[in-house]
């Protein structure tokens, strides 16, 4: 089915509710989908899950969700920059739960949600505390950690444009965790520059085929 | 310099990052870390072919980006603006890491608190009380190349050695470190020991009294 093309960026998040799992891509400011995180924080959902590299940046995006205490728990890679200070507050009040997660699994994880695997073997961060509890195993004499997928309600996700059927393509580094999150939520609301007519994107450069976008917006962009 | 075994002089950073530049293999696919690594590509020729990987998706990166060239969807793993080169590739973060964690990267180069005899890193967390842990693509780099150099000064602020024994920090990656880039010694790991391949502005004895492992010349 051909996704739903909302007409706003609030309309895009509007079913986003209390207690949500919400992947957001971007690696720092590259990709974060600033205006549906804006959306996500006027709609008034708390008590949300976010997954996403980092834990905000300055005053801006996912920064201002934890900022106003939306965010119960975070699941990411590097929280600690010198700019994360709403977040550095809400931790050390004890307001909000940290995963952290080596970076090339927090992917996995997130890669393997979308293809339906329910767990895998990673040398990453064997012998260390992040897999501290986790199950080990040596495989061809080399210890491994079972991760498991982290699947989510939504995926907040930016990406160049999109076509009528969903197919995405992105730009530059800014196209960081956006495929991967796409495939793991219920529901994939993606803003992009441009909405453009089907047939449009040669096949052959697409890079998020439609089957995994739910949701469109088009916020038109500089570039 | 690069087969000099002593010299009267420390090593300047500059000069630290020149030699781990001359002995990254020409064609080699090399990730960089953040901090003294990132100095490594400054040196880096032409002639040598090297393609530089960042973790962020993109494989053909070039230098830090500056005036109508910067680019806020163009940043390296450092969230610094930087360039693209012909031969460029994108690609999401799964496939990033299955490149470095699938052993396709010949070398990484990264920055370190502690290193064990045995090869084992500690570069991404002190432990301290009240620290907020924060760990990136440290342990995916540190454990995923086919060769993890690091760079470091030898000693703390306090004077002590962080090639040790074994780690007193929390461990990034178990084994992985094969080479050690220092202002007074360069070191390999291999076989067990820890051999010495030149020293910089200290004897090999005075270098053996202040590092709490057996050394050996390479």
């Amino acid at each position: 089915m051909a996704p739903r093309i909302a007409t706003s960026a609030a309309d895009a998040v509007a079913e986003i509710t209390d207690g949500s799992t919400v992947l957001i891509g971007g690696f720092g400011n590259a990709g974060q989908p600033m205006e549906l995180i804006d959306a996500l924080l006027d709609c008034g959902a708390k008590d949300l899950t976010v997954v996403n590299n980092n834990a905000g940046q300055a005053d801006a995006g996912l920064a201002l969700l934890i900022k106003e205490r939306r965010v119960k728990k975070i699941i990411c890679s590097f929280p600690r920059q010198s700019d994360s200070w709403h977040f550095d507050a809400a931790y050390r009040a004890g307001e909000i739960e940290l995963e952290l997660v080596p970076q090339g699994n927090l992917a996995e994880r997130i890669r393997a949600a979308g293809a339906g695997i329910g767990g895998f073997f990673t040398p990453t961060g064997y012998g260390t505390l992040l897999a501290e509890g986790k199950e080990t195993r040596v495989i061809d004499g080399r210890g491994y950690v079972l991760e498991t997928p982290i699947h989510a309600d939504f995926a907040l996700i930016k990406a160049l444009k999109a076509d009528t059927f969903g197919n995405l393509v992105y730009r530059k580094t800014a196209r960081n965790f956006g495929p991967i999150m796409a495939t793991a939520a219920k529901a994939a609301i993606v803003q992009v520059d441009e909405v453009v007519e089907v047939g449009s994107i040669d096949p052959e450069h697409v890079i998020t085929p439609g089957i995994y976008v739910d949701t469109v917006v088009a916020l038109g962009g500089e570039k | 310099m690069a087969d000099v075994r002593t010299t009267e002089e420390k090593l300047t950073r500059d000069e630290m990052a020149q030699l781990v530049a001359r002995d990254i293999p020409a064609g080699a696919f090399v990730n960089l870390g953040i901090g003294q690594p990132t100095n490594v590509s400054n040196f880096l020729t032409a002639d040598q072919g090297v393609t530089l990987h960042t973790e962020n998706g993109m494989l053909g990166m070039g230098p830090v980006a500056t005036g109508e060239d910067i680019d806020e969807d163009l940043i390296n793993a450092g969230k610094i603006p930087v360039t693209e080169l012909p031969g460029a590739a994108y690609f999401h973060h799964a496939d990033s890491f299955a490149m470095m964690r699938g052993g396709h990267l010949d070398v990484c180069v990264l920055g370190a608190f502690q290193i064990s005899q045995a090869g084992d890193l500690a570069n991404w967390h002190t432990g301290a009380e009240g620290a907020i842990p924060a760990v990136g693509g440290a342990m995916d780099l540190a454990i995923g190349a086919k060769e993890t150099w690091v760079m470091m000064s030898l000693f703390t602020k306090t004077g002590e050695s962080k090639l040790v024994e074994t780690l007193s920090y929390p461990v990034t990656g178990l084994g992985c470190v094969s080479r050690i880039y220092t202002e007074v010694a360069i070191f390999e790991l291999r076989d067990a020991k820890v051999l010495v391949r030149s020293v910089h502005g200290i004897s090999f004895d005075q270098l053996q009294a202040k590092v709490p492992v057996e050394l050996t010349w390479a």
